[in-house]
């Protein structure tokens, strides 16, 4: 299988994205720069964290226009599997590929760590290898993740089963709903409607050894590997 | 063919959690502006252009932000001024 990582002016999860595909996955794995046109025949994209153009304006705001985003979104609508993390969440959603918005942090700081969350659905192609309900040790490294949606758009995410995964925990005395960024029901990772791309803050690629902490993120990239056709 | 600037203020939309705001808004309390009852922070945002007259600069202006400025799903925008230099 061959997973095509776009590199942006300002990704720095892009390089960890093709690690986890090329060195733990054992896939092909390309990058696919910003300005062509070209996927390069590739079955899997992965828009990857960062700082995209800086986060001008607005996180994933400028990336959106990139020309490869072009290609992006019509591979994303003719079914492609899209794999966006981190700033490629903020993308996917500026780019209107996922609903909703990723807003400043509600603490206004950047939050770095490992935290717990949990797999709401395993009925995706990005989820297929973990148990229902598994909590998982996870990476984030992010100021603007605040997930946000009108309410009924949030409904409706709940009520299809596309909130894929979902912060719990956090400091051993707070609640179940405790979230590192104020994320609307603490809402970490969604799918869009046709369950081909998913947008998630945490970072599944930064979590595939246990030398790195927590090898809880390969299953993402195992689930495609068993999903998604070649 | 005229020059305008135009500028246009980008706000959190109402009803939306506004951390930032909501912490500007404690800090004035804490100076004793005790009167302030609510503050939004957004941008402002000065674009300069050619048009023909003033209604196409608003248009133009209105489209810039749909598809770029502001985000629809958070954010409103007011065009503030337009004018020929």
């Amino acid at each position: 299988m061959k997973f095509g990582i776009v590199s942006f002016p300002g990704s720095n999860g892009d390089f960890d994205a093709y690690q986890s595909v090329a060195e733990t996955l054992g896939e092909e794995a390309v990058y696919l720069w910003h300005k062509d046109h070209d996927l390069q025949g590739c079955d899997v994209i992965i828009l990857p964290g960062g700082f995209s153009y800086g986060d001008y304006l607005r996180a994933g705001a400028i990336a959106r226009f990139s020309p490869v985003m072009q290609d992006v979104v019509s591979f994303a609508k003719s079914g492609g599997p899209v794999l966006a993390i981190c700033n490629g969440f903020q993308i996917a959603c500026e780019a209107g590929l996922l609903p909703g918005a990723l807003l400043r942090n509600e603490s206004l700081k950047f939050v770095g760590e490992l935290v717990r969350v949990r797999v709401e659905t395993t009925d995706t192609m990005f989820s297929n290898r973990y148990e229902a309900g598994a909590e998982l040790r996870l990476p984030i490294a992010h100021g603007d993740g605040r997930y946000t949606a009108d309410s009924e758009t949030v409904d409706r995410l709940e009520g299809d089963g596309r909130v894929v995964f979902r912060y719990i925990g956090g400091p051993a005395d707070a609640d179940e709903w405790w979230s590192p960024n104020g994320s609307t029901r603490a809402i970490a990772g969604i799918v869009n409607e046709a369950g081909n791309v998913l947008g998630m803050m945490p970072h599944p690629e930064r979590a595939v050894d246990p030398l790195l902490g927590s090898a809880d993120g390969l299953a993402v990239l195992e689930s495609l590997l068993a999903r998604v056709a070649v | 063919m005229s020059h305008y600037r135009v500028a246009v203020h980008i706000t959190p939309r109402r009803g939306i959690l506004d951390p930032q705001g909501k912490t500007v808004a404690d800090a004035l309390h804490t100076l004793g502006f005790s009167a302030v009852q609510d503050v939004h922070v957004g941008r402002y945002i000065i674009v300069e252009l050619d048009a023909a007259n003033s209604n196409a600069v608003e248009q133009s202006t209105r489209e810039m932000c749909e598809r770029l400025l502001a985000n629809p799903v958070t954010e409103d925008f007011a065009i503030a001024s337009v004018e020929p230099i």
